[in-house]
């Protein structure tokens, strides 16, 4: 299958830089209607040689019957896998292809462009580094290409490739080319990309793809193809963050055994250290890393174990285990960025169920604080939301969750809504920065934010801004008497013992309310940045 | 400081998570062992999963009385050595109504004993949610199905009308008699089942390996004669040929492939130089380009 591979690889798997070796790549293509997404993957497939003889037969008769370019192969037909999608020739719902090369495996989401399946974009971008966003060079940026360019863009993927395709169609015009370019810079100069890479490409006739193409000697990037397989994606380390477990499901054999199975989400963790089970904030120490291969001396970000703890602590699903020093706020209201994925549009109150990580709940929205109006990325006055839509919502949730930003983790700063009678997923959520006060409070501006509540900060804070103008004088003496003068997070954490808390945060809820009062103006960050 | 996870690491850590969501949040799972090497693999995940906990559902088997003798034995022989409950269904009106590959054709055959068998289990047991060990690089209606994917109380698939399913949150509300399929391998390929079984060292039915087997030529495939219920037609005859299998179903509906590779390097390395689909061997794939999703839709697996 993989004409690539030699067979002194194929020989020795576990040692050769075969598949499990290779670096893991996950993007998706993304844009208007009939700009050439699926014909794009397609190509890239059979570039790239993972389209096995009987599939290329299937396809030559597929290409015949419900083909799009009079009977010559139509790319799409290897991607566009469902009956409807054939028939209709658009993609309905998203599709995952696997291929690799010598150097990277990739995941590629193939994303519908129609609006009406706009969810099903979303869920492909959902576990996306990167993007290749596709525009038709006859017809330039659609609302569709701004909206999945916003999709993207709140989601969390940072570096997008921009593909002018059907260059063929405008005999490879490098004015035509450059001119969309600066367009789409433009349109995207607040979306808070890191990095904009465009190409011209054919992806019928295979230009710029897996090689430079003749027809554009103007060109002077690197073909897609090559360019996935050497660039830089993807969310930082996780594994340098601080440690959090959400815990799925307690693992309880016999009387004798107690663990909790789970996923380390960020951070590591090792037999001896100290956690905290949120919310309930009680503490132990980890006492074993199991796994059925033995036990772990260490564990990291993105694997699946299961921990025992050393003391007899109250620890079900949904909970998380955190590191103590860097704890993450616990709240039960949240402001989200919402996506509306229902047909049936939001209604102001109503109560949905929330999934976040391992945890459920009931939510309902407080306020919806602004549309994003698709065509200027601007947000508009908040109405109950209808499909598609995105808004900047405040949620409340009927009991209190350990939170994290999304822009730190998608994993744990990401929801999802239900409709309790039709069991619809409704919306996807993204927990943003908070308007009130742990954002202006306990954040620096440097980017380099943390998920947790810095204590130390927060505390000093409290006193030197707010605590006169809020007249709580009482609380600034108590925050002294704990807490000393701060300076650091280790320092106030030393000092904030487990037991305090839930004191701590309770003045903190009530900060949070007070200053949510005294900001009138609901200032919006207009682009998808923030998140 | 820790060396990143590697590709199989991260599938590992994926479907392990999949299993202890089903585990949490469903009533009565089920897994559905289906004896092949995406089978070997699942249930080598599900024991890793919940270990030192035994996975808290039983095994089922829809037995179509059409699979390999090896298959049987060696599934009967696993269960055993990992100690867990297996249930095996076969479709008695089947085989009442005489329903066999040969005489009813490999659809109606694959309906009655494969599709209608699997859902008079999971009426029988009311489950509420099956493991699966599909692919979505198998083929290209698999390469659109979710995760978790619901089914109606009939047990149909609607693949235009899909819950979205971002990052890792699974949406497992349902009706009354709606139930789940689930794919812990969605995103496994082929090369990486193989990776996998090399470097954790799972058993997998010997038929995967070359050996001299009895077969026969029949419509371009060569067919194992595992029994004596396969007729030979007139000018066929019985060849001992150095055989293997890229995937296992019903023996009569399940090409073998000419090779000598006996080992597992071997194995992998056919595959990796190989230019044809590891479906390709499937007979009941081929009954039209969209057949996998018609059967899907009708309750296939
Ligand atoms: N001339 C030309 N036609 C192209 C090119 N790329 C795609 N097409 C054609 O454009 C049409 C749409 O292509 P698709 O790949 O189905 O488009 P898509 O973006 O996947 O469409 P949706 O998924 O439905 O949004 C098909 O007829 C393609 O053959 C190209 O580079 N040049
Ligand atoms: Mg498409």
């Amino acid at each position: 299958m993989n004409a690539h591979v030699t067979e002194a690889e194929a020989l020795a798997p576990e040692t050769a830089p075969a598949a499990q070796e290779k670096v893991l790549l996950r993007f998706i293509t993304c844009g208007s209607v009939d700009d050439g997404k699926s014909t794009l993957i397609g190509r890239m497939l059979y570039d790239s040689q993972m389209i096995a003889e009987d599939q290329l037969a299937a396809l030559d008769r597929d290409s015949k019957k419900f083909g799009t370019q009079g009977g010559a192969l139509d790319f799409a037909l290897l991607v566009d896998g469902l009956a409807a999608e054939r028939e209709q020739g658009i993609t309905i719902d998203v599709a995952y292809r696997y291929f690799k090369t010598d150097k990277r495996a990739f995941i590629v989401a193939d994303t519908p462009g129609h609006e009406q399946y706009t969810r099903n974009m979303a869920t492909g971008a959902s576990t996306a580094d990167l993007a290749i966003i596709l525009i038709d060079a006859r017809k330039g940026i659609l609302p569709q290409t701004r909206r999945h360019s916003f999709i993207v863009s709140m989601i969390g993927v940072r570096d997008v490739a921009l593909a002018i395709n059907k260059m063929d169609l405008v005999d490879y015009s490098e004015d035509r080319f450059n001119e969309i370019v600066a367009a789409y810079r433009d349109m995207a100069k607040n979306l808070g990309f890191r990095s904009i890479t465009p190409l011209p490409i054919s992806a019928l006739n295979g230009d710029n793809i897996a090689s430079l193409s003749e027809r554009t000697p103007w060109f002077q990037g690197e073909p897609l193809l090559p360019w996935l397989e050497s660039v830089e994606a993807g969310a930082g380390d996780l594994a340098e963050a601080p440690f959090r477990f959400p815990v799925q499901w307690v693992n309880r054999p016999n009387l004798d055994f107690r663990g909790f199975s789970g996923w380390v989400a960020s951070g590591s963790v090792k037999p001896g250290d100290a956690i905290v089970a949120l919310p309930s904030g009680r503490a132990s120490t980890v006492a074993r890393i199991v796994t059925q291969d033995g036990d772990l001396p260490v564990a990291v970000a993105g694997q699946s174990v299961t921990l025992t703890l050393a003391d007899e602590i109250d620890v079900s699903r949904g909970d998380i285990l955190s590191s103590v020093e860097k704890q993450p706020e616990v709240a039960s209201t949240v402001e989200a960025r919402l996506l509306w994925t229902a047909e049936t549009d939001m209604h102001p109150g109503a109560s949905y169920i929330v999934k976040l990580g391992a945890r459920t709940a009931n939510a309902s929205i407080d306020k919806v604080r602004a549309l994003i109006d698709i065509h200027t990325f601007e947000p508009a006055p908040g109405k109950p939301l209808a499909l598609n839509e995105i808004a900047e919502a405040k949620l409340r949730f009927d009991r209190p969750f350990p939170i994290s930003l999304y822009r730190d983790n998608r994993d744990l700063g990401g929801f999802i809504l239900i409709d309790r009678i039709t069991n619809e997923t409704v919306a996807f959520g993204m927990i943003a920065p908070g308007r009130a006060a742990p954002e202006t409070l306990a954040r620096d501006e440097s980017g380099a934010q943390e998920s947790g509540v810095d204590w130390g900060r927060l505390v000093q804070n409290l006193g030197e801004k707010l605590l006169p103008a809020l007249g709580g004088g009482v609380l600034i003496g108590l925050g002294a008497k704990l807490f000393g003068a701060p300076t650091s997070t280790a320092v106030a954490l030393g000092l904030a013992d487990a037991a305090f808390r839930p004191l701590v945060r309770g003045w903190y809820g009530d900060f949070r309310a007070a200053l949510a009062k005294r900001k009138s103006d609901d200032e919006i960050t207009p682009d998808g940045a923030g998140i | 400081m820790n060396a990143p996870l590697t590709h199989l690491q991260k599938l590992e850590a994926e479907s392990i998570h999949i299993f202890r969501e089903v585990a949490a949040e469903c009533e009565k799972p089920v897994f559905l062992y289906s004896i092949g090497k995406d089978s070997a693999v699942l249930l080598h995940l599900a024991m890793k999963a919940f270990y030192p906990s035994k996975p808290p559902f039983p095994l089922l088997h829809v037995d179509t009385t059409w699979k390999f003798r090896e298959m049987i034995e060696f599934r009967d022989k696993r269960v055993k050595e990992l100690g867990l409950e297996l249930l095996v269904h076969i479709n008695e009106e089947g085989v009442k109504a005489g329903v066999n590959p040969f005489d009813s054709g490999s659809r109606l055959h694959t309906d009655v004993m494969k599709t209608q068998g699997l859902k008079q289990a999971l009426d029988k047991y009311k489950f509420d949610a099956a493991f699966g060990g599909a692919r979505r690089d198998e083929e290209k209606s698999r390469a659109k199905e979710r995760v978790f994917s619901l089914r109606s109380p009939e047990h149909r698939w609607d693949p235009k009308n899909q819950r979205p399913e971002p990052w890792r949150l699974y949406n497992t509300r349902k009706r009354p008699g709606e139930s789940f399929r689930v794919f812990p391998l969605s995103n496994w390929t082929e090369s990486d089942i193989w990776d996998y079984i090399a470097k954790e060292d799972i058993p997998v039915v010997p038929l995967y390996f070359a050996k001299k087997r009895p077969v026969v030529r029949r419509d371009g495939a060569l067919i194992m004669r595992d029994d004596e219920r396969m007729k030979l037609r007139p000018g066929e005859q019985v060849e001992e040929l150095s055989v293997r299998f890229r995937t296992l179903g019903c023996y009569p509906l399940t090409g073998a492939v000419e090779s000598t590779a006996s080992t597992l390097p071997e194995i992998i390395a056919e595959m990796r130089a190989s230019k044809t689909s590891e479906r390709e061997g499937r007979i009941i794939d081929h009954d039209g380009s969209a057949s996998m999703e018609q059967k899907k839709q009708e309750g296939y697996f």
